[in-house]
């Protein structure tokens, strides 16, 4: 997989057939980027897991803190960790233990870690880097229209009234693969300096 | 599901839009509404917070913005954009996510006289320095840099004499300086240049003119390239800091490469208040959607009347890049293929008063203070939008005393040169 830029489809794959997702480095505080996406995941749907030794004992939203992902004792589809490029090597590691192996790892805005992803693909996992899965959700299915941002995808179909808490479909038309073309090659430029 | 690259003429009519849930209306509708409801105190909460996608008031967000902005944002190819009250509006919005008092931002020498305005006299009392530098000479934006620069500001097609800047060129300057580059697509419409793939960090409209098109409201855009890292240096409080208004959110963390989008809605508007009427930006999106037929003809028409200018015994010289003969034709090739706009220059033998003349026997030509709309217009800067600089600051801004400017619409082309040819000749 070309990690600078996703095509909309292998993201959209993704989305449409996990259920169940665990959130490595879930805060309970709620200006966290980490606590955003959890609370509007678990709002459209998915099986929500939260992640982290620091509050396990206590609730996010109503689901209980685990401290690891070994603790979680299920099987579950996708992993995405809320932690510096630094720290998801170990987590990456952890993951491949897990016995049925998830079937995604996915890494946070800011995150990136080439040689754990290569690991994870190894094993036949699906990688996404440097991505927040609500805004992907928000952008595929253009909710995320409303503050103005561009979705790249088209459509000519009317769109069901979104009620509270429902699944939104995902399948618009793609203007074009990935991010926008000069976005990408900022990140890029940005990855090769670092 | 194919992931494929629509046109831009398909991108001009559908992207953001698409039928009303609710009613299966097909054209956007006008959402003429102050506030929306919330389901429960939490969703409130979530709106209030960011957490959630949604709309509170519309001085924060409109549904028939929201399509506006999603549509100039697709067809620069930035990731998210800002409708706001006018281009002088998103200039402030921009710049204040950027400025603190005693800095400075680099500006080409060359842009709309309104522009020049509000750069000199009201941003010095926000305590925002502008520094001048010449777009014909790029190093003298190279030595305008200091530690205290925050942006540069160019026009792409440069006011009023339809000049081409380098945009290629400054923005190596912006990047070694470690400055978003903001580029003013007004005169060139996303149509003929899209800044974002020659090094803009942030494209900002005056709305009003080619992308509105009918000279019918008013109404500014910025729209975010994505491309710009806000967290280097702590230059970028506004974008990299944890925000006291929102309870210690920091927005690049948050929203990463449309942060600065989300910044100017949410510091920017939400505070200084120049929201666009939802009815201004219906009449704006419906002016856009034949953008590529109405710039393609203006280009065009404006290509014939400056050869017939240039051709003209009381014409001294015609300031159009679309001429071979122009300073800027090498630039225009390269920057502007399809057409190098329709607003020019020219100046007249007879000086200021054949100007003066020349304005008072037009009969289609509208004597105002407007460019981009369908009608041809015409206008004496030196006395009217340049009027508030100085004799030598018109002259270096393309504004002389012997210039008129013209705006081409989209009538047929042999009228308006008619009309010229009378008014020219009597």
């Amino acid at each position: 997989m070309n990690h600078d830029a996703y095509p909309d489809n292998y993201i959209r794959g993704i989305l449409n057939s996990v259920k169940s997702i665990a959130m490595v480095g879930a805060s309970p505080v709620n200006v966290r980027p980490s606590y955003f996406a959890f609370k509007y995941l678990a709002q459209r749907g998915y099986d929500m897991i939260p992640v982290n030794p620091g509050h396990v004992g206590k609730e996010l939203l109503g689901k209980p803190f685990v401290a690891s992902l070994s603790d979680i004792g299920r099987p579950i589809d996708m992993i995405d960790i809320f932690r510096n490029s630094s720290h998801i090597l170990p987590v990456v590691e952890e993951a491949l233990t897990l016995d049925p192996l998830p079937k995604v790892i996915w890494m946070q805005l800011g995150a990136r870690d080439d040689v754990a992803a290569a690991k994870a693909e190894s094993v036949g996992i699906k990688v996404v880097m440097n991505r927040c899965p609500k805004i992907e959700y928000g952008r595929l299915s253009s909710e995320i229209s409303w503050m103005g941002v561009n979705s790249r995808t088209l459509s000519s179909k009317r769109a069901p009234a979104p009620t509270q808490g429902m699944r939104l479909s995902l399948n618009r038309m793609s203007v074009g693969g990935g991010d926008t073309a000069a976005s990408d090659r900022a990140a890029k430029n940005k990855s090769e300096q670092s | 599901m194919s992931d494929r690259l629509p046109g831009f003429s398909t991108l001009a009519v559908h992207a953001g839009a698409q039928p009303d849930p609710t009613t299966g209306a097909r054209a956007t509708p006008i959402y003429q509404t102050t506030s929306f409801v919330f389901n429960d105190a939490d969703h409130a909460a979530s709106l209030f917070g960011l957490q959630a996608f949604g709309n509170i008031y519309t001085r924060i967000g409109n549904p028939t913005n929201a399509v506006l902005e999603e549509r100039v944002a697709a067809l620069e190819g930035g990731t998210a954009a800002l409708a706001v009250a006018s281009g002088h509006a998103a200039q402030v919005v921009v710049l204040q996510q950027l400025m603190q008092p005693g800095d400075e931002f680099i500006a080409a020498r060359k842009l709309y006289g309104g522009s020049i305005n509000q750069f000199t006299h009201a941003f010095k009392s926000f305590g925002w320095n502008v520094v001048w530098a010449d777009p014909d000479d790029i190093s003298s934006f190279e030595r305008a840099v200091t530690p205290r620069t925050k942006a540069i500001f160019i026009e792409s097609i440069a006011n009023p004499a339809g000049s081409i800047t380098d945009i290629e060129a400054i923005s190596t300057v912006a990047r070694k300086a470690g400055v978003p580059l903001i580029v003013d697509n007004t005169l060139a419409s996303p149509y003929l240049i899209r800044p974002i793939d020659h090094g803009a960090d942030i494209v900002v409209h005056s709305l009003t003119k080619f992308l509105g098109g009918h000279g019918n409201s008013l109404g500014g855009i910025i729209v975010d390239a994505g491309t710009f890292d806000w967290s280097t240096g702590g230059k970028y409080p506004m974008l990299s800091e944890p925000r006291p208004e929102y309870h210690g959110i920091k927005l690049q963390e948050t929203f990463g490469n449309f942060a600065f989008a989300i910044a100017c809605r949410v510091l920017g508007l939400r505070d200084l208040g120049p929201a666009l009427s939802p009815f201004n930006a219906f009449m704006i999106l419906t002016g856009i959607e034949t953008l590529p037929l109405r710039m393609q003809k203006q280009c065009d028409n404006a290509k014939a009347v400056a050869e017939f200018l240039a051709g003209h015994s009381a014409v001294a010289s015609v300031s159009y890049a679309g001429l071979p003969s122009d300073k800027y034709h090498q630039l225009a090739r390269k920057y502007a293929p399809k057409g190098a706009g329709a607003v020019f220059t020219f100046s007249l033998k007879g000086g200021y008063d054949a100007g003066v003349s020349l304005v008072s026997k037009l009969q289609l030509f509208s004597h105002l203070a407007n460019v981009g709309d369908t009608r041809s217009l015409v206008i004496h800067p030196a006395s009217t939008t340049h009027s508030q600089l100085d004799d030598a600051a018109k002259i270096k801004s393309g504004a002389g005393p012997d210039v008129v400017r013209l705006s081409i619409g989209i009538e047929d082309k042999e009228d308006l040169i008619a009309d010229l040819e009378q008014a020219l000749g009597a």
